[in-house]
């Protein structure tokens, strides 16, 4: 983080309504902000459908997997956006379109399939590294993220992806919904479930490639997960929570990125621990209420989240 | 090539590491518990480069770490059924602490060259090549013993792994075997880190054990074939990284497990097909139409 001495030291001493102030004159900044805030929108959108659907490892994957794409990028001489995006992709098209094993045991099957995807991509992302050559800082950034310039052209391209997937997910956003409180139920009733299950997939890998370019490619899940998972927690109403895990997410992203200009440690670092803070606070507080309700003799009813119980 | 003595020091703990790992790594695909083998991985990072931020040895960390973690998703995974979510966040924010400690200990280190940058590396992706001598035999120790303990409970392991119910019935303790399976796995974790790194440790762990379990239907020999994948994916990537020096060691193992399970799925595809065709009349005869199960039938 090769901040300017005086504003880091300025900054330490006191974050003074001055020098927020001067957080948004600078433009690298702004950018930041706009980036998170586009990135913080996508991934509780889409991170809130995915808790629910408890696709929470394949997320991770999908998340792991952009770092290959973007070392192979940067290695090619090409936008390392553009990389972390067609990694994604291509994973997400991979994990939907294996076939899920007819013999023996899938269920350890299938997790064996994830791991080995995930490893061999990281593995892939060390060789694109080491062929490039380059300087060790970067691997840092793709892994744990930066927020130091992040360009015009890509706040508009996050911008632009980030439409598209909200645009398709609010289009299925009601069979999505039903396909995943019971699936059965909705196959019977002619929803297509294989193809929104693909369709999910696809959407979730795009959502991984967003966030990537924030929180770097280790850190994804704590702006995907950590959220929704809170929401879920306060509120079993899907609307509520659905606008519960935007605004925390939101919520966390600004506050990371104002502690990560005025220190110095990586803005994943703080991206997480914000998010899990809120997430603890959010169970604690729910099993808080139930052990109240129960201890006062009332049938307490703590929020369940959705699709649990069935 | 086996004159360079840190090419020799590679195999030596490679190979005993990769006999751990293939061997533990079958009971862990067979337990499904991939998704443990993934946290370890995280909290294996956290653990070292704390050791290295606070100035304690790294192995301390690391294997400190490791093992009562793993200890604690024992404990956790028996009372409670922790779901994907909490374990997923936890761990999210274990790796952003380990983030913190990285920085940390670049900072403290940066007058003295790059060697802070370099340490993060080795503990992500290994350094299987940069092992002295003393420390390739002390890994091989630590991973021999990991073997001859698992050949010890490897039998009662596996019945209490493929039946519980069966296998508490007929007096085996499977409470007992349960924490001493996860204290192996929490050791194996952290000398499978030294070798290929806390990020990779997991497709040593599942690959070769995803390979065997889909090429061989029978526990003991699926076990075996598994340590002898994991072995063999050493000694080939080893090779690998030697004859071309532009790619990393563990790329290199890493490629030849993966391959290698590709492999499985290309072999026994063929299987699954008429297995597949097979049991369809059986599975749904409602939707069956007569003309199929006429063919079927033939």
């Amino acid at each position: 983080m090769a901040l300017p001495p005086t504003l880091s030291q300025a900054g330490l001493v006191q974050p003074a309504a001055a020098d927020l102030g001067q957080l948004f004159r600078l433009h690298f900044m702004v950018n930041a902000f706009e980036a998170g805030t586009i990135v913080a929108v996508i991934a509780g959108a889409v991170g809130w459908f995915m808790v629910l659907r408890r696709q929470s490892f394949a997320g991770h994957t999908l998340a792991v997997v952009s770092f290959p794409g973007a070392a192979a990028a940067i290695w090619l001489g090409l936008s390392a956006t553009l990389g972390y995006f067609a990694g994604s992709t291509v994973a997400a098209l991979v994990i939907a379109l294996v076939p899920r094993s007819s013999s023996g045991r899938p269920r350890s099957q299938e997790s064996a399939v994830i791991g080995t995807v995930q490893a061999f991509a990281l593995a892939s992302g060390v060789l694109f590294v080491s062929l490039y050559g380059g300087f060790l800082d970067s691997l840092t950034g793709l892994l744990f993220g930066t927020f130091l310039g992040i360009s015009d052209h890509q706040v508009t391209t996050l911008l632009v992806v980030a439409v598209v997937v909200l645009a398709v997910l609010a289009a299925m956003a009601r069979p999505l919904l039903f396909a995943t409180v019971d699936a059965d139920v909705a196959a019977a009733r002619q929803v297509p479930v294989r193809a929104l299950s693909v369709a999910f997939l696809v959407l979730l890998g795009l959502t991984a490639a967003e966030v990537s370019q924030i929180t770097g490619a280790l850190l994804v899940f704590a702006l995907l997960v950590m959220p929704a998972a809170a929401a879920q927690q306060i509120s079993a109403r899907p609307a509520v929570s659905f606008l519960i895990t935007i605004v925390v997410a939101v919520a966390v992203t600004w506050l990371s990125l104002t502690v990560a200009y005025y220190s110095t440690y990586p803005v994943g670092f703080y991206v997480s621990t914000f998010g899990f803070a809120v997430y603890a606070a959010a169970a604690g507080g729910r099993a808080l209420t139930g052990w109240l309700g129960t201890r006062s003799g009332r049938p307490g009813v703590p929020p369940v989240p959705i699709g649990v119980g069935s | 090539m086996l004159g360079q003595p840190f090419l020799r020091s590679a195999f030596l703990a490679g190979t005993c590491i990769a006999l751990a790992a293939g061997l533990i790594g079958y009971v862990v695909v067979l337990r499904g518990q991939v998704f443990t083998g993934d946290a370890l991985s995280h909290v294996a990072f956290t653990g070292a480069l704390a050791a290295l931020a606070f100035g304690i040895d790294l192995r301390a960390g690391l294997y400190g770490s490791c093992v009562v973690f793993a200890l604690l998703m024992a404990v956790l995974g028996r009372r409670a059924n922790a779901d994907d979510t909490v374990v997923g966040s936890v761990f999210a924010w274990i790796l952003g602490l380990g983030a913190l400690f990285l920085s940390i200990f670049t900072t403290s280190q940066s007058g003295t060259g790059d060697v802070g940058g370099n340490a993060g590396v080795n503990v992500l992706f290994g350094s299987i090549l940069g092992l002295t001598p003393a420390q390739a035999v002390t890994d091989s120790l630590i991973a021999l013993g990991i073997v001859v303990v698992f050949i010890f409970v490897g039998r009662p392991l596996l019945f209490a792994s493929l039946d519980e119910d069966v296998a508490g019935a007929r007096g085996v303790p499977t409470r007992a075997l349960g924490y001493a399976f996860f204290i192996l796995l929490g050791v194996t974790a952290g000398v499978a880190t030294q070798a290929v790194g806390a990020l990779l440790l997991l497709g040593l762990l599942a690959a070769p054990a995803g390979a065997a379990q889909r090429l061989c239907f029978r526990p003991f020999s699926a076990l075996w074939l598994s340590a002898g994948i994991a072995v063999a994916s050493m000694w080939v990537g080893l090779t690998a990284a030697y004859l071309a020096p532009r790619m990393p060691p563990s790329f290199g193992i890493l490629a030849v497990a993966t391959a290698v399970y590709l492999g499985s799925f290309v072999a026994t595809a063929g299987r699954d097909f008429q297995r597949a065709h097979r049991s369809r009349p059986e599975r749904s005869p409602v939707t069956g139409s007569p003309g199929t199960r006429a063919v079927d039938a033939s």
